[in-house]
């Protein structure tokens, strides 16, 4: 006779929680400081701080440079702030997101 | 009605730019201040829109201030034009009186010089039209060259139809060579005279250009008006002859106030990028691309959600970028744009593309 095995509902363990807080970046996409909990990995602070600089550098190689830039997604916003070739960053989440 | 004043400051220093931008904002006409870094793009601001005076620096990178003021004296004779310039060689000063400016200024260094100067302009904003011959209007590409030629000219024309990009070489009045899409010489000098709206700028002359035209100017520019009358004469239109010179995808974000330029950059990197208002839609386009893919990334990385925009301020002017299924639609704002109005701004253009 065959058993029947309960379907489990899946646990919201996996759920990400989004980070709110700022960082700052110097000229060398290094981390110089932040008000981030540890709880989110290090590496994608330092993934946004590349793009960010990325986003600085070829803005400027196409003749607009920049001063200040927002990326609004679905659920939450990075801004960011050109600081003397580095950067500083801010994260929100969506309820604080306008 | 009073029409609103408008100035366009041109010059290469762009903290200079910001620095008049704020004096001229004080004088008692109010006037509305655009600003340009380049030749080419106060061309294309004044294609796009009406103003009443130009204050253009002389020394520039590319193309200098004679050589624009010597353009827009052709092409907008109406527009009040002044000279604004550090060094006063009084060689330069009647050159700049003989293209046909209203005013030549030297640029001010104290208070008193400020007061001169703005009354200077304050004046020239109020002077009415008067009647009588001030330039000649709407040049077809066959005077221009021809008065080229006429001038004996050693220049590079450089001209933009739509996404089509030609070059003219003139060496001592003579049509050397010519350049459009994959065609050369004779061919692409016929191509580019077929094109019958765009803009044209006038490049640094090439010296050692290849001679790939033997005929004269005369002879070409024959041989292309007879070809131009065959085919007006079968109703037909150069395939790559567009309707307008603006897109009709993006005509009515060109009408929307507030909005400088607007580029839309296919998937498909391969298809030229739609664009109004700017001479390098290119790289916009490129950059537009990269950055928007940059952040999806980082979205899709994160789960944070679908990418919505991307709104940046600039020291000369602020951008946005929206995606859109087939592409990104990168926008140019007017720098004087308030933050707090930039996003409504953005929303409002982009609400208007019509793909």
């Amino acid at each position: 006779m065959a058993t029947i095995t309960p379907k489990r509902k899946p646990t919201v363990n996996n759920l990400r929680v989004l980070p709110s807080g700022s960082f700052s970046v110097d000229t060398n996409g290094s981390l110089v400081s932040t008000t981030i909990g540890q709880a989110f990995p290090r590496q994608h602070l330092q993934n946004i701080a590349t793009a960010v600089l990325q986003t600085f550098r070829s803005a400027e190689e196409v003749a607009l440079p920049l001063t200040e830039f927002s990326v609004v997604y679905g659920a939450f916003k990075i801004t960011a702030r050109e600081l003397k070739g580095g950067a500083i960053v801010f994260l929100s989440t969506a309820e604080k997101v306008k | 009605m009073a029409l609103l004043n408008k100035i366009l400051l041109l010059d290469d220093d762009s903290d200079l730019l910001v620095l008049y931008q704020e004096m001229l904002g004080h004088l008692p006409s109010k006037p509305e201040i655009r600003t340009a870094t380049s030749g080419a793009r106060a061309i294309t601001l004044l294609e796009s829109e009406p103003f009443s005076l130009l204050l253009c620096d002389l020394q520039m990178p590319r193309m200098d201030g004679l050589q624009v003021l010597t353009i827009v004296r052709r092409k907008f004779p109406q527009l009040r034009t002044a000279v604004m310039t550090a060094g006063v060689d009084e060689q330069v000063r009647s050159r700049a009186y003989a293209i046909g400016i209203d005013l030549f200024l030297e640029k001010p260094n104290n208070r008193n010089e400020i007061r001169l100067f703005l009354e200077c302009v304050e004046s020239l904003l109020g002077k009415k039209e008067q009647a009588g011959f001030r330039g000649i209007q709407s040049k077809s590409l066959v005077d221009l060259i021809q008065l080229e030629c006429l001038s004996q000219s050693t220049s590079t024309l450089k001209i933009t139809n739509g996404t089509s990009v030609g070059q003219i070489w003139l060496n001592e009045g003579e049509i050397i060579d010519a350049e459009a899409q994959d065609e050369v010489g004779e061919q692409a000098f016929k191509r580019i005279m077929s094109w019958k709206t765009g803009n044209f700028e006038i490049l640094p002359p090439d010296l050692d250009h290849t001679v790939r035209i033997k005929t004269s100017y005369q002879g070409l520019l024959l041989d292309s008006a007879q070809a131009m009358d065959e085919a007006s004469s079968f109703g037909s239109v150069a395939a790559d002859q567009p309707a307008s010179s603006v897109p009709a995808a993006l005509e009515p974000i060109s009408r929307t106030q507030g909005v400088d330029f607007a580029v839309f950059a296919t998937s498909d990197v391969k298809t030229p990028p739609l664009h109004w208002g700017t001479e390098n839609p290119i790289p916009l386009a490129d950059w537009a691309r990269a950055t928007a893919q940059r952040f999806q990334a980082i979205g899709t990385n994160l789960e944070l959600g679908e990418l919505r925009s991307f709104e940046a301020m600039g020291l000369q002017q602020h951008v946005g970028i929206v995606p859109r299924p087939d592409g990104q639609l990168l926008i140019g704002l007017q720098r004087s744009l308030p933050r707090s109005e930039m996003k409504e701004c953005l929303k409002n253009a982009s609400a208007k593309w019509q793909p």
